[in-house]
């Protein structure tokens, strides 16, 4: 056990699986020698090699591309892209083509890849380097798409899509990146995926979140522990396949929900964990919805950032209206 | 002149002004000495520019910020521009942008994360700053296009980096460029690096210049640190491209001299030692020996421009520090010509005020 930072849990996890599978290997702009933009990366080319830690040239739609020829041809491939904004030029490649490859194929060849990418905002940075696209992604058939909130389920959730056979887009909150660590086991442990995880139990109201958001949603729980309220907090960690089952589950036991993402509102994925808990747990709601959500405007620069991006305050206020409902 | 002369399959760049400060007179473009002059005062006070964009982030007055020290006289390359011209930046034309009109304050507002540094001044076709590698190169296109179409005599110039190079929108560009002989000047600052990516592992051809010929138009490839090739490149571009004869690429060979960002660290990538060496080509200095060798320098006149050049941009970075806080409801200016009624609502659930400094959070090393 070690006290792990995600970058560092994330580094481990490439670490030993670069290490124990031989079709593992990496590609990206700048993951080698510079060890990724974030570091995520580091040393693993001088440890493998250029050949397995590859730097690509500037281009995402090919390093998209060819890791699923990649894939196709026997490798493993982890391509990063340098920050979610630049996934959209990888778009058709991941979203026509290596979500559709099985079906393409009639299941001859399904790409097991991994998609990694720095995702959201929070660090103050230029146009495009804050976003959070997860709706774009989660609406494509064949595509899962994971993003953990803790160092303990980054290093298990990616040996997990590495070995899950399906094509995975991994999002990782950066801003939270060096922001807590926890204990990470050394040894090999995945985390399932297509499971939520129970971060906080709570009879009162459910909150859902991923990301960076789980820390504003927990944060929002204590203080409305201090006042004898106890919030359930659901850590969604795979956000398609979305374990709606497991929100279900806890709106049933306790009525209320708030959803919080960083995302624009309107369509984004509170918009569909509404619907399904709307089909599912109709009669256990004692009270409407609750969105906490980015604005449907375009993600501001440093400035105002911190405007945009929910934190606790707004969600304490959206579980006080609920509960008062 | 330039584009006939010198073949990009050769590799052999146009160099007119050599680094020790001697020129070709025999290449020499129209670019007469009063104008050598105007131009080392501004590359001057742009590399003061840059220097205080860098001084500001180490103060934490400013966001990232992409230095342009070393590219000086690529960056020089936009004052051939008509006012007329579109111009089509990346996030590393500060420089350029500088000498297009636009207010310092306003590039250093941008850099501080303030939206309001993105608007450009009335009557420059300048583009906005684009930060998605070759983006822009499309749009050069596209605007060249709208002014062949609408009978303008104008050109297009977008800058990106030898990075940009391998993008599919830069490659397709080039083609739909090509295909519609826009008047497309594609400026490619070859500084070496897309940050830690040398040049050599960006793409396997000899030179990015030569890639115009692919698309039917020619390439021509220059040293970027010298200022009379930039002159004569550029102005020979813009004359053909405007005269309709179609497209017309500059590769500019250059060396960053900074990070390349102000998040980077390029001791990672590059050693002391090549970069002592790179500074050996620096556009200012040959310049400037240039013009002392004419007699048209002195240490007097470096001073005093120093001096008032310091004195420019120490106003700019205080306009830039002191301006008023952004309005937060600015978050829903600009999105749509006309917002949707909850976009209005959303609006009324902005927080009063920003988090407390704790549940703030710091950006990753
Ligand atoms: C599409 C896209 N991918 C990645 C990035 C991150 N990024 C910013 S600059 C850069 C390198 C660009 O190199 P180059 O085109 O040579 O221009 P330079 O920065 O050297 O001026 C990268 C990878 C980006 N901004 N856009």
């Amino acid at each position: 056990m070690a006290n792990l930072n995600i970058v560092s849990a994330l580094n481990q996890a490439l670490d030993q699986e670069l290490a124990r599978d031989p079709r593992v290997m990496i590609l990206g702009e700048d993951v080698g020698r510079e060890g990724g933009v974030f570091r995520v990366t580091d040393g693993l080319q001088k440890k493998y090699g250029e050949e397995r830690v590859v730097d690509t040239p500037l281009a995402e739609s090919a390093i998209v591309g060819t890791a699923l020829g990649l894939a196709v041809g026997g490798m493993l491939p982890v391509a990063e892209i340098q920050f979610e904004g630049f996934l959209a030029l990888a778009m058709d490649q991941l979203c026509n083509q290596v979500a559709r490859y099985r079906w393409r194929s009639r299941g001859r060849y399904g790409p097991a890849l991994v998609v990694r990418v720095p995702w959201g905002g929070g660090i103050h940075a230029p146009e495009h380097h804050s976003d959070s696209p997860e709706a774009w992604f989660v609406h494509v058939p064949g595509l899962v798409v994971v993003m953990p909130a803790t160092p303990y389920d980054a290093k298990g959730l990616l040996l997990a899509a590495l070995r899950s056979g399906e094509p995975v887009l991994f999002c990782e909150p950066k801003r939270i990146y060096r922001a807590l660590k926890d204990e990470v086991p050394e040894g090999d442990y995945t985390v399932p995926i297509g499971k939520a995880r129970v971060a906080r139990t709570g009879k009162d109201l459910t909150i859902v979140a991923w990301g960076a958001m789980l820390r504003e949603a927990l944060k929002a729980a204590e203080e409305l522990a201090a006042e004898n309220l106890g919030a359930e907090v659901i850590d969604l960690r795979t956000l398609s396949p979305m374990d709606s089952d497991a929100i279900v589950r806890s709106v049933r036991k306790t009525g209320r929900l708030v959803v919080v993402h960083e995302a624009p509102r309107t369509m984004g994925l509170a918009a569909e964990i509404a619907a399904r808990v709307g089909e599912e747990a109709l009669t256990s709601l004692l009270a409407p919805v609750e969105r906490v959500t980015g604005f449907d405007a375009v993600m501001p620069l440093g400035k105002l950032e911190d405007r945009y991006l929910p934190d606790y305050r707004r969600v304490l206020a959206a579980a006080r209206r609920t509960l008062a409902a | 002149m330039y584009f006939d002369r010198c073949d990009p399959l050769k590799g052999e760049p146009l160099s007119i002004l050599a680094p020790d400060g001697s020129l070709r007179e025999d290449l020499r473009p129209n670019f007469p000495d009063d104008r050598a002059v105007e131009f080392y005062e501004r590359m001057t006070v742009m590399r003061l520019a840059d220097r205080m964009a860098m001084t500001m982030q180490r103060e934490g007055n400013l966001g990232t910020y992409a230095p342009f020290y070393g590219q000086e006289a690529c960056q020089a390359s936009a004052a051939f521009l008509q006012p007329g011209d579109w111009l089509a930046p990346s996030y590393r034309e500060t420089g350029a942008l500088f000498l297009r009109g636009v207010p310092l304050a306003n590039l250093y507002r941008y850099w501080m994360g303030d939206e309001r540094g993105m608007l450009m001044p009335e009557g420059l076709r300048n583009l906005p700053i684009a930060v998605v590698v070759g983006a822009q190169a499309l749009h050069a296109v596209g605007v060249a296009w709208a002014m062949k179409l609408k009978g303008e005599a104008g050109a297009a110039a977008v800058y990106f980096g030898d990075g940009a190079s391998s993008q599919g929108d830069v490659h397709e560009a080039m083609n739909f460029a090509g295909v519609f002989k826009t008047p497309t000047v594609f400026i490619c600052q070859n500084n070496q690096f897309a940050i830690s990516l040398p040049r050599r592992r960006q793409t396997a051809a000899a030179t990015i210049a030569q890639r115009a010929a692919g698309y039917g138009f020619p390439g021509l490839l220059i040293d970027g640190n010298d200022i009379f090739a930039v002159a004569g490149a550029m102005q020979e571009a813009l004359a053909e491209a405007r005269a309709g004869l179609g497209p017309r690429f500059i590769e500019m060979l250059t060396y960053r001299l900074g990070p390349h960002t102000t998040a980077d660290d390029p001791r990672k990538y590059r050693s002391d030692e090549e970069l002592a060496e790179q500074k050996r080509f620096d556009p200012l200095a040959r310049l400037r020996v240039y013009l002392e060798n004419r007699g048209l320098w002195s240490r007097e006149r470096q001073d005093r421009l120093e001096a008032a050049g310091r004195a420019e941009v120490e106003a700019a970075a205080r306009a830039a520090l002191e301006a008023p806080p952004p309005d937060p409801a600015d978050i829903f200016s600009y999105v749509y010509r006309r917002p949707p009624p909850y976009l209005e609502r959303q609006r009324k659930e902005l927080p009063a005020e920003g988090p407390p400094a704790a549940a703030r959070v710091a950006a990753p090393a």
